[in-house]
């Protein structure tokens, strides 16, 4: 918060005082480029983080809270073994509903993976009961010890199971995407530090005749961080926008591409990139800074 | 205002200055001689804390250089003008950036500046060429340049390093009517100078005291010049 008053000056700049260091050609526009490949790469760590998070809580979310239980038993058995598991259910801790499948929705959940013609009643299936929780959960290795007595066919499927690897392989997908943010900032801040010190040490006879006429470090400072921030601005908003227009105009592949589908922007998500220009002003900022101080140390 | 206390000063070898103690009183006329190489710009050096002594105290303005931080000295700085044996100009800029770069380096107001500005540039005679970069300036007109921009901030002390140093002698006792005017105005000078012509032109003027560094020493030169 502190830095933001500076990074406004550092901004609006003062005409005079930069024109004190000599305008340095081609290599500002390196510092342009560095920061819009920068700006234009985090684009995409950052969509990659968004959507990691956003399919963790989908997962999480429609996941959470059901199981099934899948009832395998003779013909003549399947009716009374249902009404015994729902028996269950109803006595036991945690389970807020249970709903017996019907057949059609059965078919319906079936048919994508049979096709429509297959005549499901003469087949041998399972009946599915649906488990909603309650906000307490239950004991599922509890639920298992009772089913087992009182419905042998039935056997529980609490989702989790599969669930917790996906939602923390989404998890961690998130994170590589901020780390990988945290690695594009920490590149940037080191190559416009690299660039810095090679314009503080190209401008040694500029800053000794400053020093001379009495200016202060912080003075002197100041021409250069302006300089590198808005350069770092300038490169990382272009490269954002690419970024994000490369983003809109990626084809949109529906829901079965999982995670790709998901790449991209969703409402206001398309807010926070707008937030990396303005970061890679502050590091570079910083970074200048932190170099100009470091290398005025040595100068009388 | 300046005062150097026993101060030696060495490069890393042998000490080319020692066990030297100098005052500058207000509104003083010193000249610094001595032969190119016996250490007279390095002196002037310790007295605007460009180099800080190995060896002995150096007060400026009261204040014990030892003391300040590098802001400190800044300020100090300000304080004094100084004509570099070698202008120190930033080339890019033009005349009149170089002389009011001490007032934008200060954060002073440089529109309220403006006239005073004028006014010594014209003084100096260099109001023709305000929008010339310092390599298109002749000698003379680089040194006058150089003592405008030691009188921006308009300081009670001057030191001026060999300042008629590449100019023909008409154009030295030009620059030196200057420095005797600024002395005269209540300013202390002190020149550094191996021209012993000017020297006398100056005693001519005004009582001057003559410095010269001989044998790692600053002595006061007698009347024999
Ligand atoms: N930065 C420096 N490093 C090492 N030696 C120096 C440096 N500056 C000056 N000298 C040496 O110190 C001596 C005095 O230099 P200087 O003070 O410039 O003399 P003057 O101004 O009287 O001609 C010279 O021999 C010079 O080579
Ligand atoms: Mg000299």
């Amino acid at each position: 918060m502190r830095r933001l008053p500076d990074l406004a000056a550092a901004l609006a700049g003062d005409a005079r005082a930069d024109r004190v260091v000599p305008p340095s050609g081609f290599t500002a526009h390196l510092t342009q480029f560095t920061a819009a490949a920068m700006a234009f790469l985090a684009v995409f760590a950052l969509a990659l983080s968004l959507a990691a998070g956003r399919l963790a809580d989908h997962w999480d979310e429609a996941m959470a809270r059901t199981a099934t239980v899948r009832l395998s038993a003779p013909e003549g058995q399947m009716a009374a073994q249902t009404e015994a598991v729902l028996e269950v259910l109803r006595t036991t801790p945690g389970i807020a509903s249970a709903r017996t499948i019907p057949d059609e929705e059965q078919r319906a959940l079936l048919a994508p993976w049979f096709g429509p013609d297959l005549p499901v009643d003469t087949l041998p299936l399972p009946r599915l009961i649906e488990i909603t929780e309650t906000a307490a959960g239950m004991d599922a290795d509890a639920l298992r010890f009772r089913l087992a007595g009182e419905a042998p066919g039935a056997v529980l499927d609490d989702h989790t199971r599969w669930r917790r690897p996906l939602i923390e392989a989404a998890g961690r997908l998130r994170l590589l995407g901020w780390l990988s943010i945290g690695l594009i900032g920490a590149a940037m801040a080191a190559m416009i530090a690299l660039s810095a010190h090679a314009a503080l040490a190209a401008n040694a006879r500029v800053i000794e005749v400053l020093r001379l006429v009495g200016a202060r470090d912080a003075f002197i400072a100041r021409a250069f961080v302006r300089r590198f921030t808005r350069r770092a601005l300038e490169g990382a908003a272009a490269g954002t926008a690419l970024g994000m227009l490369a983003l809109a105009l990626l084809p949109r592949a529906d829901a079965a591409a999982g995670v790709l589908a998901g790449l991209g922007f969703r409402g206001a998500d398309w807010l926070v990139p707008l937030l990396l220009p303005p970061i890679a002003a502050a590091v570079a900022l910083v970074a200048t800074r932190v170099t100009a101080m470091r290398v005025l140390k040595g100068i009388t | 205002m300046i005062e150097l206390e026993d101060v030696s000063h060495s490069y890393g070898g042998a000490e080319l200055l020692s066990g030297i103690s100098l005052r500058l009183q207000p509104g003083s006329f010193h000249f610094l001689t001595g032969p190119s190489g016996a250490g007279k710009t390095t002196l002037l050096k310790l007295c605007y804390a460009e180099l800080r002594p190995t060896r002995g105290r150096v007060r400026l303005f009261g204040a014990e250089l030892g003391g300040m931080d590098r802001d400190a000295v800044a300020r100090t700085r300000r304080r004094i003008g100084v004509v570099h044996q070698d202008c120190q100009f930033l080339d890019h800029l033009p005349l009149t950036d170089n002389v009011s770069l001490p007032l934008l380096a200060a954060g002073r107001d440089m529109a309220a500046a403006a006239a005073n500005l004028r006014e010594l540039l014209a003084w100096v005679g260099l109001q023709a060429h305000t929008d010339a970069l310092p390599p298109q300036l002749s000698g003379g007109e680089r040194q006058r340049a150089a003592l405008a921009r030691a009188l921006i901030m308009d300081p009670d002390v001057i030191l001026a390093d060999e300042p008629t140093g590449n100019v023909d002698w008409e154009m030295s006792l030009r620059i030196l009517q200057l420095l005797v005017e600024l002395n005269r105005m209540g300013k202390a000078i002190l020149v550094a100078t191996h021209d012993l012509n000017l020297i006398r032109a100056a005693k001519a003027q005004l009582s001057a005291r003559v410095l010269r560094i001989k044998g790692r020493q600053v002595q006061l030169a007698g009347a024999d010049l």
